[in-house]
């Protein structure tokens, strides 16, 4: 094993179309993942939280198997399992298998800064007369939002490198190009060198996007 | 007579195995003002609470002006909106702006336009001596703005009764007089005020009729004058000793 790549600047500048291509279909995994997570969890988070037992138990079993078996496991049984029934594209298997992975621990960041917003907000909303939902929706929800918004985007950033994994499956993005590359070269440390920096430029990308959204609602401070 | 505005018939509420508030009757007029003393844990804040319906009683009766009030049938939303209240802790919303607090209910509850409730909630700011902070959010607020702001928020939503919870209690003791002005001139104005607190110059000076409980229970209730000066009973004469 070496850790030198001669090749490394030639072959990153060379392949920039090849890789810029794979890095837009990283970001459209991710970014699809994400938002179906986000309404995932949130919808999780509610059961958690509620206070009819069932649904309470429902969640903890989602968020116990979600943790308890790997996330290369799951895509593998989105992929087989799913595409048995449902003709779904290689992407999409992905795109849901990432959905539902990242669902359950969105599921418990928002539930922990749901329940970090004191009761007295929620009694202040209500005595001025607002419903539970109204409370939850106007009061409640926008506060946890920004509370849970560091830890989000701790867990966009991990959406976003664990979308490598949909190389197994045959999707083009980073990662695959990368492998198909060193594949035909011969040469797999200068091409997984040069995926590492498209990665670390995505995930700067994104950390630039949460600092701004933080930013932007830190003026109430 | 003048309307009750709130009557309270043999009022139970027990936390688990603890017994909060035991048989109690209670009743306050319209712009009466009432004030509540006792000592921490007897049950002054609770009974407050029960009054809008944020604790539950777990026997009694309970009318507003007139209803009764069955928490299980009753829209409690509507009865809330006749009952304003203000926390000892504010509880603003930290997220919106000191207007944003104002008009949130009048315009998600009551359906009042936005530029209505912006006109009608400086008014309100204005009365509370904080027309000039409508924009700031409440973390650049002292804890006595806030409080004014509390109120303010409360009365957007024109109730016709306000309970106030140790209003003063969290402040800096320079910034409790700017709140207790504030709430003479809402009892000068003849709002129904049932209020808890531990300010015995308030209560001596803007109070109808003190309250006095303990364990529970209201020992003894008089104009403030009988009550302060020449309390009956014996728990009502060790409490105001203690703390006089």
């Amino acid at each position: 094993m070496y850790l030198y790549s001669a090749n490394f600047w030639t072959a990153l500048i060379d392949s920039r179309g090849m890789f810029f291509e794979a890095a837009q279909m990283t970001l459209a995994l991710t970014a699809v993942s994400i938002l179906i997570a986000i309404v995932i969890g949130l919808m999780f988070a509610f059961m958690k939280i509620s206070k009819i037992k069932p649904l309470e138990w429902l969640a903890n079993i989602y968020i116990y198997v979600v943790r308890g078996t790997p996330l290369i496991v799951q895509i593998f049984v989105f992929y087989y399992g799913l595409t048995e029934v449902w003709m779904i594209s290689g992407f999409w298997s992905v795109a849901l298998g990432l959905a539902f992975h990242n669902g359950a621990y969105i599921a418990e960041i928002f539930r922990g800064s749901i329940q970090s917003i004191g009761k007295g907000q929620t009694e202040a909303g209500r005595s001025l007369g607002m419903s539970g939902t109204l409370t939850m929706r106007r009061i409640i929800l926008p506060q946890a939002f920004r509370r849970a918004l560091p830890p989000l985007g701790n867990q966009f950033i991990i959406g976003l490198k664990d979308s490598s994994l949909a190389a197994f499956i045959g999707v083009s993005e980073i990662f695959a190009v990368a492998t198909t590359q060193g594949a035909n070269t011969f040469d797999y440390m200068t091409w997984l060198l040069v995926s590492a920096v498209w990665y670390l430029i995505l995930v700067f990308l994104l950390t630039l996007v949460v600092s701004a959204i933080e930013k932007k609602m830190a003026v109430s401070d | 007579m003048s309307e009750q505005m709130i009557q309270v018939n043999k009022l139970n509420k027990s936390f688990g195995d603890l017994h909060v508030l035991k048989d109690i009757d209670f009743h306050v007029e319209e712009s009466e003002v009432v004030v509540l003393i006792g000592a921490s844990g007897s049950g002054k804040s609770t009974m407050l609470r029960c009054l809008n319906f944020l604790e539950m009683k777990n026997s009694g009766e309970l009318f507003i002006k007139g209803e009764q009030i069955d928490p299980k049938k009753d829209n409690l939303n509507k009865v809330r909106q006749q009952v304003g209240m203000v926390f000892q802790h504010f509880n603003l919303f930290p997220h919106m702006t000191v207007l944003g607090n104002v008009i949130e209910a009048p315009t998600q509850v009551k359906g009042i336009s936005k530029s209505q409730a912006k006109k009608e909630g400086q008014e309100l700011l204005e009365k509370v001596g904080l027309g000039d902070k409508a924009n700031d959010y409440p973390s650049r607020l002292s804890g006595g703005q806030k409080q004014r702001v509390a109120i303010a928020r409360a009365l957007a939503m024109k109730p016709e009764i306000m309970l106030f919870d140790e209003p003063t209690s969290a402040l800096d003791p320079e910034l409790v007089g700017e709140v207790l002005a504030t709430m003479k001139d809402l009892a000068k104005e003849g709002m129904t005020m049932v209020v808890v607190t531990h300010e015995m110059g308030f209560a001596r000076e803007v109070a109808d009729r003190v309250v006095y409980m303990h364990d529970g229970k209201i020992v003894e209730s008089g104009a403030p004058k009988d009550l302060f000066e020449n309390p009956q009973e014996e728990r009502t004469q060790a409490f105001l000793s203690s703390i006089l």
